[in-house]
């Protein structure tokens, strides 16, 4: 690996990423990306007694899947990068559980999933054959953490978004014939003293625009290298911000910039107000959607750069603001 | 115009950037439902004057059925919808109070009755009692320093 | 069982009622969309001001007023312990200042805690839809 400029990377040998698989909650199941997902379940329990069992089930058979498409049996795997929103991430500890492949758990937020394939593709480059990674988030698990009982009246304000329910996994290897991870710009933790948990976007909207400058400045490209520049879960609040801030700074991403939690869900018909969120956001939306367009070569240049809020529910009492971080990863066919 | 020149001038930028909820649809709404409700609890109350009780007993009647009206349509996995229909309409009578006890007993039922329903149950309206009955104390020791130079102590 | 419906339907008294119910419900939506208060401060606020206002006098008014429409919003539970405080005071000095409040909402609070637990046990937590 050969470090580039200040805070980026890339491979010697790009690894590629074999195959992914992803799988969602019902509320996704209607949004307009459902039919690009492996499968769809039909109501947030999936047959399990409690959210938290469930969405450890949706990481399970997230993995099974992507290691059943992959065709590389699990023994050859050498290490997988796991990770969720839930306190001391249970949900992916407890699904994984039985894959007998040794396993890092992570914590990045919303952003664990590139955060995990960062990971991934570094262990690939210095010494695995085989990597895995995934993520998962799950509504109702998450209300239940950060916010409030599913049942209580209350009114979520316009800039408020929506957890998703679901899960994505990749297979990164050695050796393949693409889509290649390139390159990485991990982030910084960027803390502009925004508090309000109910606007997520504009918390992590500077971290994303600290990471993507620094990969434009670092590898020397320009926004039209890219076919697309996709964030993780800022929303449509997020957005705005990020094509204000990014203009200010002399870039212009209006024409191939989205966002995994605008494109996950129909905004008038879901009444999901500012977008998706969640690790299971950027996951799925990449593991089923943008891989895809990879693939079919629709796509052939991807920044994928997924966001994540580093607060939990006693920070935000205490009266912290939320520091954000975003990490970069360039795909390329 | 850079808004990150300081989390001060980042702020002021997402104040103005960020969607304003529909607040006079709000508010009629809120009007609306939260009179209904409250009429309601006049005819229970006025029902309950002509069977003949007396004035406080008839508002515990009232709050307790409308608490339980509430209790059966938070179990039903109807209020949620009423109340994000109706925000403060359904939040400021009493049917609040009761859906913020009931949602969390239901929602931590899986942690265990004790420890789950028992133990969470005030997660929400917890700082509605303490505040609520620390103020009726402090009412009632000021009234008492104040008002009743002819009551003993004890 | 003699209930007579012409008092029991009063229109003068429900109009009022839903008047300053529905006033008082709008205040609470002003926080709600202007402020960044959570619900359960929200409730807070409302049942401290009760309270305070109950113990002032002031609130007595609104109840003469509106009946229900004072004392059905969580302001009027406030109301409802300061004045049992009073009572309690008057009835029995420094003890009654404690006991007082909690005995005059002492069915409300019971019916809330027993309704949630009855509920938790016949009914599950579903998915929101919006």
């Amino acid at each position: 690996m050969k470090k580039i400029g200040n805070q980026s990377y890339s491979f010697d040998s790009p690894p590629t990423i074999v195959d992914c698989a992803s799988i969602v909650g019902p509320k996704e199941a209607q949004g307009p990306l459902s039919k690009y997902f492996d499968l769809c379940i039909e109501d947030e329990f999936w047959g399990e007694k409690t959210w938290e069992k469930a969405e450890s089930k949706i990481i399970k058979e997230t993995v099974n899947t992507v290691i059943a498409k992959s065709g590389i049996p699990s023994a050859q795997i050498d290490c997988c990068f796991a990770g969720d929103l839930l306190n001391q991430c249970i949900s992916s500890s407890f699904g994984l559980r039985e894959l007998s492949i040794p396993f890092f758990g992570v914590f990045g937020a919303c952003s664990a999933f590139v955060e995990s394939m960062s990971l991934a593709a570094i262990c690939t480059e210095a010494f695995a054959e085989n990597t895995l990674c995934a993520t998962s988030s799950h509504f109702c698990s998450a209300e239940k953490q950060f916010r409030f009982p599913l049942e209580l009246g209350n009114q979520r304000p316009q800039s408020s978004q929506w957890t998703v329910t679901g899960a994505g996994s990749a297979i990164l290897s050695k050796n393949g014939t693409g889509p290649y991870i390139t390159m990485i710009t991990p982030g910084k933790i960027v803390d502009m003293g925004i508090k309000d948990g109910n606007n997520m976007g504009a918390a992590m909207a500077p971290a994303f625009c600290d990471t993507l400058t620094t990969h434009f400045l670092d590898t020397g490209r320009n926004p039209s290298y890219y076919d697309a520049i996709i964030s993780g879960d800022l929303g449509y609040v997020g957005k705005e911000i990020v094509l204000d801030i990014m203009s200010s700074k002399g870039y212009n991403i209006k024409s191939n910039y989205n966002d995994c939690g605008i494109l996950i869900f129909d905004k008038l018909k879901q009444d999901t107000h500012s977008g998706g969120s969640g690790c299971g956001c950027c996951a799925s939306v990449f593991s089923g959607y943008l891989f895809k367009e990879l693939r079919a070569r629709k796509m052939k240049k991807l920044l994928l750069i997924a966001t994540g809020a580093l607060m939990n529910s006693t920070s935000s009492q205490q009266g912290e603001s939320i520091p954000g971080i975003a990490h970069a990863i360039s795909i390329e066919i | 115009m850079n808004p990150l020149e300081s989390k001060q001038t980042y702020q002021q930028y997402v104040d103005k950037k960020s969607p304003n909820s529909p607040i006079i649809k709000n508010c009629f709404n809120a009007f609306w439902v939260g009179g209904l409700i409250c009429t309601i609890g006049q005819i229970i109350s006025n029902i309950c004057k002509e069977r003949g009780f007396d004035i406080a007993t008839s508002s515990t009647i009232v709050s307790i059925i409308l608490i339980g009206i509430s209790a059966f349509l938070t179990g039903l996995n109807l209020f949620n919808k009423i109340g994000k229909f109706a925000g403060a309409g359904s939040l400021i009578p009493i049917t609040g109070f009761a859906n913020s006890i009931v949602s969390p007993a239901m929602e931590y039922k899986s942690e265990g009755y004790v420890m789950g329903v028992g133990g969470k149950m005030f997660t929400v309206a917890g700082p509605v009692l303490v505040f609520g009955i620390s103020a009726s104390i402090l009412v009632g020791i000021i009234y008492m320093i104040f008002a009743t130079e002819s009551i003993t102590l004890v | 069982m003699d209930i007579n419906w012409s008092n029991v339907f009063d229109i003068m008294s429900l109009v009022k009622c839903f008047v300053v119910g529905g006033l008082i419900c709008i205040i609470g939506q002003i926080l709600i969309d202007k402020t960044k208060l959570t619900p359960a401060r929200i409730l807070v606020i409302f049942v401290t001001t009760g309270a305070i206002l109950g113990g002032l006098g002031i609130y007595q008014y609104l109840v003469d007023f509106a009946g229900a429409g004072a004392t059905v919003p969580l302001t009027g539970f406030g109301y409802n312990l300061a004045k049992g405080a009073i009572e309690g005071v008057k009835q029995a000095g420094l003890v009654g200042a404690f006991t007082g409040g909690v005995k005059a909402a002492a069915g409300g609070i019971a019916a809330a805690i027993f309704f949630g637990y009855l509920a938790s046990l016949i009914s599950k937590p579903k998915m929101k839809k919006q």
